[in-house]
């Protein structure tokens, strides 16, 4: 017989807090696998690496704000950009992201963790890790310098001859390993831990998002985790890969590079496209419209984006023919794009908008979408991308792309989730001048870099000579970027004051329709008391939208209080298949983790014995993980063999 | 609720065969592995369809060691599915612990040879494109297939404390999966590398 609770008392709330909640103190912080204090954590640490990217930015505009400005020497300028793009892409723009999901995923599917909670603190302290790693290089003028997709020749030994290339290099394969586990962690909680009735279609659009984007990586990551330990070993070992004189190709760099590069675009797109279609209609007062053709848009957009790498390579000399068919799927990425987009403005059109701050930063981030998706279809017509490659035009595009589709999208998701994660509101008031500095800034600062892009400025120049007109747009773009930078300081000091004084939430302050806003805010260690019973999408709307008799039942179901368990549900059906026994606080995944960074950090000082060391600590750490456990039900309890 | 069937089921707890996380995870891994394997030899044959002659060097590699070498690792993989099957399923020691120790002698003996046959080879991981390729390409797979003899170490040395029974003994069917999964890359790897320069 299934354990079922028919009321839930308190003693069983007091019961289950006891069974899942994180050790107190430094232990806790060490060891914890709870995936909303991972959820934070991945979020915190994002947003601090944007506040380190963003002062990069800023240094370079003051740099570029009139023509002949020596603030920087050109090598400064050279390692200033590099880690400016690497930063935002890689160790803020994805883990920003993972960090929503993270929180989320488990309340979303009703569940009380993700699938492998271990490996999920995994991934945090290598994404971790592997920015402290990166950002090491700064303070000794070694960081990267070859601009993020450090492309060879440049890039290699001969013309680059330092180790900021093997930061770069060493730093991408060690996150790489973060974002791969972190992808099957999400893939696998898709598949096992959906509540009872959580069908396919009833998954929020962010989980679609995020298991787009977590198949995309299984099947991406590979890709430049391999180019960069094929330029490692051109640099390091003397193999040929990219060598020209010896008949290698750099071109083949390219290749590998965007062949995870453009499945990365959306990887860091799609679950903030899932934020705007999971928040937004709450404030419209309405479920989204076109909830099918949004999902299968998400997939499509996914698909098709591992078809038209060669489009950031135009101009690099291929075949006309193979130009055409990669432009022509660049273009028909537009389709699925204009279906979601629609069904937002339908949304709100038919909805009854509630102008909140979240509001105004999930509406607006639809006019930066379709800005950034225009300049994205211009950039995709061959002839016009000839003329554009490399300057300020692809500059603007890809800002527009994300800050509008990532940044504005995550900051309004934090207005949104912020009641969920603390307990508290954020405020009103100081969201609205948040939200206003922000989307003006943004656009004073970046819609002119469109234009002196098409007046003809390279990007990646230290500086420009006078008389080239272009020095009142700069200065413009300049007094934006800190406009915009001043949006996020308000931002931050909202969340600083709000944390400390924000006015008490109660479960769903928002009046929203998914689980998660089902239990307490902030929701409890073990997240749900009894395994919900979900029969709709809208789980909190079922009576006022009566779109069938059916009603979900949050209130009976498995109780599953016999140590950490949760339940795990069949693939197709999410029908009860059997009780997932959890693991508790674990030091392994850091103890991985910190071994991981031995090796590496051996790698980078060419110390055999340091990487060798590293390595042994990482095949122990591994077996320790996965040596079989009781109280797991990994050992077998009739006869032994 | 009645239709979900949450009442009258029993459902088994803990790690269960194909019903553990762990067996779904394991294929993550094997559909992200693969996935490298595929980027490998994208990048081995775009550098063959850019070179100028000498593309293998000294023409197609020698089957001497590398055919026999093959069926070892087959061989290996046919004793890991013996141990399971007709040990572990079947809750019969000695088969089980055969099987893993024959899997992991096999799988050591490649490696060995292996070695000998980077040996014989007349060019270094330094001789231009085709060099590099080969080394780093069968080097991969082999990384793997030390990982993969690690592992079957821990399955042994597991079966050996007894914690392994007829129905639980998903540590064992999991780590057989990649195990195979290794073994079917070495046959891509093979076919890649040492038969099709002899279709030329």
């Amino acid at each position: 017989m299934p354990r079922i609770a028919d009321e839930g008392g308190l003693h069983i709330d007091a019961r289950l807090k006891a069974i899942w909640e994180t050790a107190p103190g430094i232990r806790g912080v060490l060891s914890s696998v709870d995936h909303k204090r991972i959820g934070i954590r991945y979020i915190v640490t994002a947003f601090i690496f944007l506040i380190a990217g963003g002062v990069e930015a800023l240094v370079m505009r003051l740099q570029l704000a009139h023509s002949d400005l020596k603030i920087l020497s050109p090598e400064a300028y050279n390692q200033l950009f590099t880690m400016h793009g690497f930063t935002m892409i890689f160790l803020y723009a994805g883990p920003v992201l993972s960090g929503f999901s993270n929180y989320l995923w488990p309340l979303l599917l009703g569940s009380r963790d993700m699938a492998f909670p271990r490996l999920n603190a995994l991934s945090y302290w290598i994404f971790l890790l592997a920015g402290i790693f990166l950002y090491v290089s700064f303070p000794l003028g070694l960081a990267p310098n070859a601009g993020w997709f450090n492309y060879p020749p440049l890039s290699a030994k001969d013309y680059n001859p330092g180790p900021n290339i093997d930061f770069y290099l060493l730093g991408l394969i060690f996150l790489g390993i973060s974002t791969t586990v972190g992808a099957a962690n999400f893939l696998v909680s898709l598949l096992r831990t959906r509540a009872p009735g959580m069908s396919i279609n009833r998954l929020p659009i962010l989980v679609w998002g995020t298991l787009t984007t977590s198949i995309g990586n299984l099947l991406a990551v590979p890709a430049v985790s391999l180019a960069c330990v094929l330029l490692f070993t051109d640099r390091q070992f003397g193999t040929h890969f990219f060598d020209v004189e010896a008949h290698g190709q750099p071109l083949l760099w390219q290749h590998l590079f965007w062949m995870f590069g453009h499945p990365w675009v959306y990887a860091i797109v799609l679950p903030a496209l899932g934020i705007v279609s999971d928040a937004l209609p709450t404030f419209c007062r309405r479920p989204l419209v076109g909830y099918t053709p949004v999902a299968l848009a998400t997939v499509a957009t996914m698909i098709v984006g591992f078809g038209v790498w060669l489009h950031h390579m135009f101009a690099t000399g291929m075949p006309m023919l193979s130009l055409a068919f990669f432009s022509a799927a660049s273009l028909v990425i537009t389709i699925p794009s204009a279906v979601s987009t629609f069904a937002w403005v339908a949304t709100i059109w038919t909805g009854k908008p509630v102008l909140t701050t979240p509001f105004l930063f999930l509406s607006s981030f639809i006019l930066l979408f379709v800005i950034g998706g225009v300049s994205g279809v211009m950039t995709g017509a061959v002839p016009f991308d000839f003329q554009l490659t490399d300057t300020y035009f692809v500059v603007a595009h890809l800002h527009y792309v994300l800050i509008g589709i990532n940044v504005f999208p995550v900051v309004g998701g934090i207005y949104y989730w912020f009641p969920k994660m603390t307990g508290r509101m954020m405020g009103e008031r100081l969201g609205r001048w948040n939200f206003w500095t922000m989307f003006l800034g943004f656009n004073i600062g970046f819609f002119p870099m469109h234009i002196v892009g098409l007046m003809g400025m390279p990007r990646r120049i230290y500086t420009y000579a006078p008389g080239l007109g272009w020095d009142t747009i700069n200065l413009l773009t300049t007094v934006g970027a800190f406009a915009f930078a001043i949006g996020i300081l308000l931002f931050l000091i909202n969340l600083l004051m709000s944390l400390r004084s924000g006015k008490r939430a109660g479960a769903n302050p928002w009046d929203a329709p998914t689980l998660e806003w089902s239990v307490p805010s902030p929701a409890p260690a073990y997240n749900f008391a009894v395994i919900p019973v979900v029969a709709s999408r809208h789980p909190l709307w079922e009576e006022r939208l009566n779109e069938s008799a059916e009603r979900s039942d949050l209130s009976r179901g498995y109780l599953l209080d016999h140590g950490r368990e949760t339940l795990a549900t069949t693939v197709l059906d999410a029908e009860p298949d059997l009780i997932l026994k959890m693991p508790g606080d674990s030091y392994a995944p850091l103890a991985l983790a910190l071994a991981l960074a031995v090796l590496f950090v051996g790698l980078i000082l060419h110390s055999a014995t340091c990487s060798g060391l590293g390595s042994v600590a990482v095949a122990l750490a591994i077996l320790v993980w996965l040596w079989p456990q009781r109280s797991l039900g990994q050992i077998g309890e009739s006869t032994h063999v | 609720m009645s239709e979900l069937g949450l009442r009258n089921r029993v459902l088994p707890i803990g790690s269960f065969g194909r019903k553990s996380s762990g067996w779904y995870g394991v294929w993550t891994l094997v559909l992200t592995e693969a996935t490298l394997f595929a980027y490998l030899l994208f990048s081995y044959f775009y550098l063959a369809s850019q070179a100028n002659g000498d593309w293998p060097i000294g023409g197609p590699p020698s089957l001497k060691l590398a055919a026999p070498n093959t069926l070892v690792l087959l061989l290996s993989s046919a004793a890991l599915i013996w141990a399971e099957r007709s040990g572990a399923r079947q809750g019969k020691r000695w088969q089980l612990l055969s099987g893993l120790a024959l899997s992991l002698v096999l799988g050591v003996v490649f490696v060995l040879v292996q070695l000998r046959e980077w040996q014989t080879k007349s060019f270094s991981i330094h001789s231009g494109t085709y060099g590099s390729s080969y080394f780093i390409v069968t080097g991969f797979h082999l990384a793997h297939v030390i990982v993969g003899l690690m592992l079957l170490l821990a399955l042994f040395i597991w079966a050996l404390n007894g914690m392994f029974d007829r129905q639980r003994h998903a540590p064992l069917t999991i780590g057989a999966i990649y195990w195979h999964f290794v073994d079917v890359v070495w046959l891509i790897v093979f076919t890649a590398l040492y038969l099709v320069p002899r279709l030329k």
